[in-house]
């Protein structure tokens, strides 16, 4: 499987994924500056975290413009995987691939530590190997993670289980006090409903190693193998089925 | 062509809590001007638009507020329009 690290001017968690899809799960990786059109023919697409333009006007509000940002559009309606991660997740929410917006922290401070995710989405391509209800311990580090949406909004990723991770306890309760920025719902990650597009604040590429105190990350590069490896089997079949 | 100067004010909008801004009231409290509620915190962007005309001006200012400027999901957005120069015919 190839996966493709979008790089934009001040991305700073782009070879920490490539590291993680290369090295540790041992995939093909590539980067793909953000003046590029050709996408390399990959099988998804990572926007990395960092402060892209440097947060300039809003965060990831001048990086949707960058000419790779009509490819991975294109790319996400054709049914490509597309995993936003941190300023990646708010570059998906700016181009509208995703609903609502994130607003600053609630308490205002840039906040950077490890908080506990429940799964609340197995159907996502990117969460097919975890089961429902599991706990992931991962970090975050951003200032402006505070997810909102209107009620409509809301109402519709609730009611379509849309909502693919949640802040939470140790022991998968959702409380105000877990929440590290203000979320509304607690909410740390959501999917579209065609459920290859996932935008989440946490950093799975962070953790992916047992080494660096958690590997709990790595369950979203290996659901996404899982993916890709069915549909390439799935291809092979009609491929088999056309020749004979 | 006429040439206006923008001045466009963003702000979140009303319905959203605007934690900098309570957090500035409670400074301005603190000193005493216990008469100041409300504290807003937004941004300022100044810009020259040459147009034909001002209803022209006005709508470059509102695409160009509505795309990039201003993300309607959490803010809104205002500005006023001022000509500055007139190039020479």
């Amino acid at each position: 499987m190839k996966f493709g690290i979008v790089v934009f001017p001040g991305s700073n968690c782009d070879h920490d994924a490539y590291h993680v899809a290369k090295h540790v799960a041992g995939q093909e990786a590539v980067f793909l500056w953000h003046k590029t059109t050709d996408l390399e023919g990959v099988d998804a697409i990572i926007l990395p975290g960092g402060f892209s333009y440097g947060d300039y006007l809003r965060a990831g509000a001048i990086a949707r413009f960058s000419p790779i940002m009509k490819e991975v559009v294109r790319f996400a309606k054709a049914g490509g995987p597309v995993l936003g991660i941190c300023n990646g997740f708010q570059i998906l929410l700016e181009s509208g691939l995703l609903p609502g917006a994130l607003l600053r922290n609630e308490s205002l401070n840039f906040v950077c530590k490890y908080v506990h995710i429940r799964v609340e989405n197995t159907d996502s391509i990117f969460t097919r190997s975890l089961f429902r209800g599991q706990i992931l311990r991962i970090p975050v580090a951003h200032g402006e993670g505070n997810y909102y949406a209107d009620e409509e909004t809301i109402q519709e990723l609730e009611g379509n289980n849309l909502v693919v991770f949640r802040y939470s306890t140790d022991a998968g309760e959702i409380t105000r006090a877990c929440n590290p920025n203000g979320s509304v719902n607690n909410i740390a990650g959501i999917t579209h409903p065609t459920l290859n597009v996932l935008g989440m604040m946490p950093h799975p590429e962070r953790c992916a190693e047992d080494i660096l105190g958690s590997s709990d990350g790595l369950g979203i590069f290996h659901s996404l193998i899982r993916w890709y490896r069915s549909s390439a089997a799935e291809a092979a079949k009609e491929e088999q089925c056309l020749e004979t | 062509m006429p040439v206006y100067n923008a001045r466009i004010i963003v702000t979140l909008r009303s319905s959203i809590l605007d934690p900098e801004g309570t957090a500035i009231e409670h400074a301005l409290h603190e000193l005493t001007y216990t008469s100041c509620t409300n504290v807003r915190v937004g941004k300022y962007i100044t810009m020259n638009v040459e147009a034909e005309s001002e209803e022209n001006a006005r709508e470059i200012l509102d695409q160009a507020c509505r795309k990039l400027l201003a993300n309607q999901v959490m803010e809104d957005y205002s500005y006023t329009l001022e000509e500055t120069e007139r190039e020479p015919a």
